[in-house]
Parts: structure tokens; C-alpha cells; sequence
């Protein structure tokens, strides 16, 4: 579904992402894992177009997206989840949602300017999408609370539904886990393997081990801006490359 | 119904805007009311751009400026009629804008703040020097009153009132259907966040030049109206202490709410008018209210109601659901950020 080639990134000589090829494969879990600073979240900045990349080639679908803008990639498909979402805390849940499948609708200022039939029929759509994405991230019950009010695991649900209500093939996760305890953790990872059986595909960033162990088909692993090795969950475990960079002695014996 | 529940408000305040001049003692309070309303129209432009969009301009007041000159100028030194001035204010500020805007959006946060900043005070410049367009600051005089439509005249103050007020709604409900359209969505979209927005597939460039543009056409007919009614023009209208004036406002009745910045304007303009014996202590008490409305009603007025209405309809569909035992979450309590 998208395959990377030699992707690099460098800031004012820093090498960030360093000649990183891989594939993401349709109907998959890839995990992207690396110590802090590997360049994960750079690595997500280039598929998503927010940084262009400085070589290389990004193909989505067999489009060349190198160097494309995020809106641009977020239309083909392509939907991101950041480490933090900032939601209109005054609004409700409901409503912060609603924008999220504005980018399949074709609404101009005029329509809005004499309320068009069809503005109202796109906001009617925009509005059950919306709906729609939050009963399958099981927070259908929020809808009306207002967004200063939900927890924090809700509040990762809610960027799941964000990034579904764009109707995208491909959604990339930055660490969809953060900063939730272990329980909610495995509704996350739940949630995310019903992504996958609703015919997503998945990339994610992510450090906590146990759930990418088990949720994974493939993991990629960075460390430098370097791809230091690829494969399932039973091959990172016993590379002796990722044992030594990344997990450290006391994983050695695992 | 749902309209009734949460509109009221609105025909409230039109219903005592109608009934204003009626009980109003004299004429020189209804000459401050209008001038009000055409303030309140700058700033439901300003909160379009800063509370909706979240960036945070500092030239508004003198695309107001740019909107009064245009039509100063027109109707005194080449006989243009005024409404055909008024229109042709829209279009300048929104041109001129559009290139303002352009530049000035590439920069983020305070930047660009900064940089509006330096735009108002490179206007306000312009209007002082370039003596034989402006007339510098022997400022223009004599502007014509609005022409009258039919059997409709605009020259008593009644009548101004009148027109501003005309004005004021209808650039309310024109707002009303932009910030509550899928268009108003993007709008705040971005101002949650840039990043965010973009991956949602919000063209950031086009979406804030458009929020910019429409913003400061309603600053050029505020302008226009203001020209018209006060029938003067001095460098002084674009001073920059306009736009933190449009920004008190906005921020008393409420950032990014559509109420807020109309019941700022006339809130303050009426707290501003009845400290007006104090003379210049009046600053002494004006200073420590507005610092206080900053401290406890960070949202501002309307921000504050509209948070509270809110929890208490979802509360109550809570309540309701459990009552019904297995029936789902009530649809019907849509709120809308008014």
C-alpha cells in the first residue's frame, strides 16, 4: 500500500531519517519502535507531508506522494493521529468531530453565504460521519459532553475517530497508547485490531513493548534515522541488532 | 422550538435595540449607540480572524481605517455617491487584505502578530503622510451622509441609528451562517491547531487567507459606515488603540462565540459612557473590572454561558438516558456554539 525508498531527511546536517526503505502492507499492523530522537515522529512528518523529505521517494497506492502537502495526502487517504490532539475544549465532542469529513465535501463560501441545499445535505453527511466514527470507537455515550470533559483515554479514542471520520486507507498512529494506564491500554489495542478487521491498514509509533509485540505483523525499527532491522515480533526479539541498541541487556535473555 | 430555546437571546437584544431610541433621552445616546453597532460590526470581523481562526491580528482597526478613507475620499474629492463608496470599501480592504494577507499568514503565532502590528502602524503612516490623497492631518471633512433609499433617509441620527443597526444584523446573521457552516469548522480547526488541521485536509494557506479576507471586509464596512455617520476623518481612526479597543470588546463578551464580541462592544461602550464623571479616574475603575472579567471569565461572557449551557443539556440527557435504562445518549440536545 505505501512503499518508502531510501526516504532521508536532514535538518541543517543533522540526519534525521537516514535512507529508510520499507513497505506497508494493505490490511496490516506495522509498528514503527526506535529509542527517543530515532526519528519515528520525523519518519511519520514525511509520509504524512508535513516535512518534505530531503531524497527519496514515497509511493501511496502506486502515486508518487513525495514532497506532497498534508492536506493533499490526507485526501488520497492517507489520516494521522498525534502524540497530543488539541480539541475546542468549549465545544462538545460531537462538534469537534464534524470538521473531520470536511475534506470529502465541496462546499465553497458561496453555498455557505446563501445556505445551499447542498451545504446543508454536506453537513447533514459531515454530522452522521462523525456520528458514525465515534460509536465505532465505542464513545458514542460522549457525544454531547462538552471536549474540557472527557478523560485522557477518551480523549485518544476521539483522535481515532477523527482521523476516521476522513474516510482514510491508512491511518498513522502516533503512540495511540501514550500516557494511558495498562487496562486502557488493551481496549487501544482492541480498538485498533477492529480497525484492521474493517479493512484498515495500521502504522503505528509506540513504546510500550508488550502491545506492539502482540498487535504487530511487522515492526520496523529505527534507531540514528537508521532502519536497524524489520521483521515480525518473534525476529525483532531475537535480533541481536535491536537486543543491543534498543532494548538493552536485561532483554537479552527474553 | 429549538430555535426558540436557543435564540432568545438574540430576539431579546434586536427587540431592545428597535425599542432603543424610543425611551432613549436624548440624541447624543443614540449617536453612541450607533457608533457601537458599527464598532460591534469591526468586531465580530476581528473575532472572525482571531477567535475563530486563532490568529491573532493587530491591523484590524486599520483595515477599518482603509474602509473610511475609501469612501472619505471618494465621496469629498471625486463626488462618487456614497453607496457606491460603501461598496467599493468592501472591495479595497478585501484586496488589500488579500495581499496582507498572503504575506503575513506565512507566520505563526506571535509572529504574526508582530507583523500586523507593523502593517497598522505602516497604514497609519500612509494616512498621515500621503497628504494629497489623504489630506494628511488636516484629515477629511464634510463627508457626505449615506443617500437615502427611496422614502428612506439617513441623515438624522435616528435614522443612522437605524442603519447601523440594519447593518449590524445582517452581518451577524451572515457571520452566524459562516462560523456555523463547515466552512466555520475549518475555521476553528486550524485555530486548534495547524497540524491537526492539515492532516484533517484543511488547505492552512487558503483557509486562513479566506477567514483573513472576510474579516477585514467587515472592518471596511464598518469603516464605511463609520465615515458616514461621523461625517470626519483624521490619521486618528487608524490608530492601532482601535484594534486593542475591537480586541477588549471581543475578549469581555467572549473569543470565538458569535455573541461575544456585539455584547462586549456594547457592554464596555455603556461601562466607558456611565464612568464618564469620573473623568480621567475612570481608567482607576475601568482597568480592575476588565482585569477581573480576564481572571474569573477567561471565556468571557457569552464563552462562559455557552460552557455552562452545554455541561447542564449534556447532564440532563445523561440523566435521561439512564432514566430510559439501555436507550442511548439523546441526540436532540445538539448545541450550537451560539
Amino acid at each position: 500500500m505505501l512503499e518508502i525508498d531510501s526516504l532521508t531527511k536532514q535538518f541543517f546536517g543533522l540526519t534525521a531519517v537516514d535512507h529508510v526503505s520499507t513497505r506497508i502492507e494493505q490490511g496490516q499492523i506495522t509498528a514503527i519502535i526506535g529509542p527517543n530522537g530515532a526519528g519515528k515522529t520525523t519518519f511519520f512528518n514525511l509520509i504524512a507531508g508535513t516535512h518534505a523529505p530531503t531524497s527519496g521517494r514515497i509511493v501511496f497506492k502506486g502515486q508518487d506522494v513525495t514532497g506532497m502537502r498534508p492536506d493533499r495526502v490526507a485526501r488520497l487517504g492517507v489520516a494521522r493521529t498525534f502524540q497530543t490532539t488539541n480539541l475546542f475544549d468549549n465545544a462538545t465532542v460531537l462538534d469537534n468531530l464534524i470538521v473531520g469529513h470536511r475534506l470529502r465535501t465541496h462546499s465553497s463560501l458561496w453555498d455557505v453565504l446563501i445556505n445551499s441545499a447542498r451545504l446543508r445535505e454536506e453537513e447533514r453527511l459531515c454530522r452522521a460521519k462523525a456520528m458514525e466514527a465515534l460509536d465505532f470507537v465505542g464513545l458514542a455515550h460522549v457525544a454531547n459532553r462538552i471536549a474540557a470533559d472527557i478523560t485522557q483515554e477518551e480523549r485518544k479514542r476521539v483522535a481515532f475517530a477523527l482521523a476516521l471520520a476522513t474516510e482514510p486507507e491508512l491511518l498513522l498512529l502516533d503512540e495511540p497508547a501514550g500516557g494511558v494506564n495498562p487496562e486502557e491500554t488493551v481496549g487501544l489495542a482492541e480498538l485498533i485490531q477492529k480497525l484492521v478487521r474493517h479493512g484498515k491498514t495500521v502504522c503505528l509509533i509506540e513504546h510500550k513493548m508488550d502491545m506492539i509485540m502482540q498487535l504487530a505483523d511487522k515492526i520496523v525499527v529505527l534507531n540514528n534515522g537508521e532502519k536497524i532491522a524489520e521483521g515480525t515480533a518473534d525476529q525483532i526479539r531475537r535480533d541481536p541488532h535491536v537486543i543491543e541498541a534498543y532494548l538493552g541487556a536485561d532483554h537479552a535473555a527474553v | 422550538m429549538m430555535a426558540l430555546r436557543t435564540r432568545w437571546p438574540w430576539f431579546v437584544l434586536l427587540a431592545a435595540a428597535i425599542a432603543f431610541p424610543l425611551f432613549a433621552a436624548n440624541t447624543y445616546i443614540v449617536s453612541v449607540m450607533s457608533l457601537a453597532f458599527i464598532m460591534a460590526i469591526a468586531a465580530l470581523g476581528l473575532n472572525l480572524i482571531t477567535g475563530y481562526t486563532g490568529q491573532f491580528n493587530l491591523a484590524h482597526g486599520a483595515f477599518m481605517a482603509v474602509g473610511a478613507y475609501t469612501v472619505g475620499i471618494l465621496t469629498t474629492d471625486y463626488q462618487v455617491p456614497y453607496w457606491v463608496a460603501f461598496a467599493l470599501a468592501g472591495v479595497t480592504t478585501g484586496v488589500l487584505g488579500y495581499f496582507i494577507g498572503i504575506l503575513s499568514l506565512r507566520l505563526k503565532g506571535h509572529y504574526f502578530s508582530i507583523f500586523t502590528l507593523c502593517v497598522s502602524y505602516i497604514m497609519y503612516l500612509l494616512i498621515e503622510k500621503w497628504e494629497s490623497l489623504t489630506h494628511g492631518t488636516v484629515g477629511i471633512m464634510g463627508i457626505p451622509a449615506p443617500t437615502g433609499v427611496g422614502s428612506l433617509q439617513f441623515d438624522t441620527p435616528i435614522a443612522q441609528y437605524y442603519l447601523a443597526l440594519a447593518f449590524l444584523v445582517l452581518g451577524t446573521f451572515l457571520m452566524s451562517r459562516i462560523v456555523h457552516s463547515l466552512l466555520g469548522r475549518a475555521f476553528m480547526a486550524v485555530r486548534n491547531g495547524d497540524l491537526l488541521a492539515e492532516a484533517l485536509g484543511v488547505d492552512l494557506m487558503r483557509t486562513k487567507t479566506l477567514s483573513f479576507v472576510l474579516s477585514v471586509i467587515y472592518a471596511g464596512f464598518a469603516g464605511a459606515l463609520y465615515a458616514g455617520q461621523v461625517r470626519f476623518l483624521g490619521p486618528d481612526v487608524a490608530n492601532e488603540s482601535v484594534t486593542f479597543d475591537l480586541i477588549m470588546f471581543t475578549l469581555v463578551g467572549g473569543v470565538g462565540t458569535l455573541m461575544g464580541p456585539l455584547l462586549g462592544t456594547l457592554l464596555v461602550t455603556w461601562l466607558t459612557q456611565s464612568l464618564q464623571f469620573l473623568q480621567d479616574y475612570r481608567m482607576v475603575v475601568f482597568g480592575p473590572v476588565l482585569i477581573a472579567l480576564i481572571i474569573f471569565l477567561p471565556d468571557g461572557i457569552v464563552g462562559t454561558w455557552l460552557k455552562r449551557r452545554a455541561r447542564r443539556a449534556d447532564a440532563a440527557a445523561s440523566l435521561k438516558a439512564a432514566t430510559a435504562q439501555g436507550a442511548t445518549t439523546a441526540t436532540g440536545t445538539e448545541t450550537r456554539h451560539a
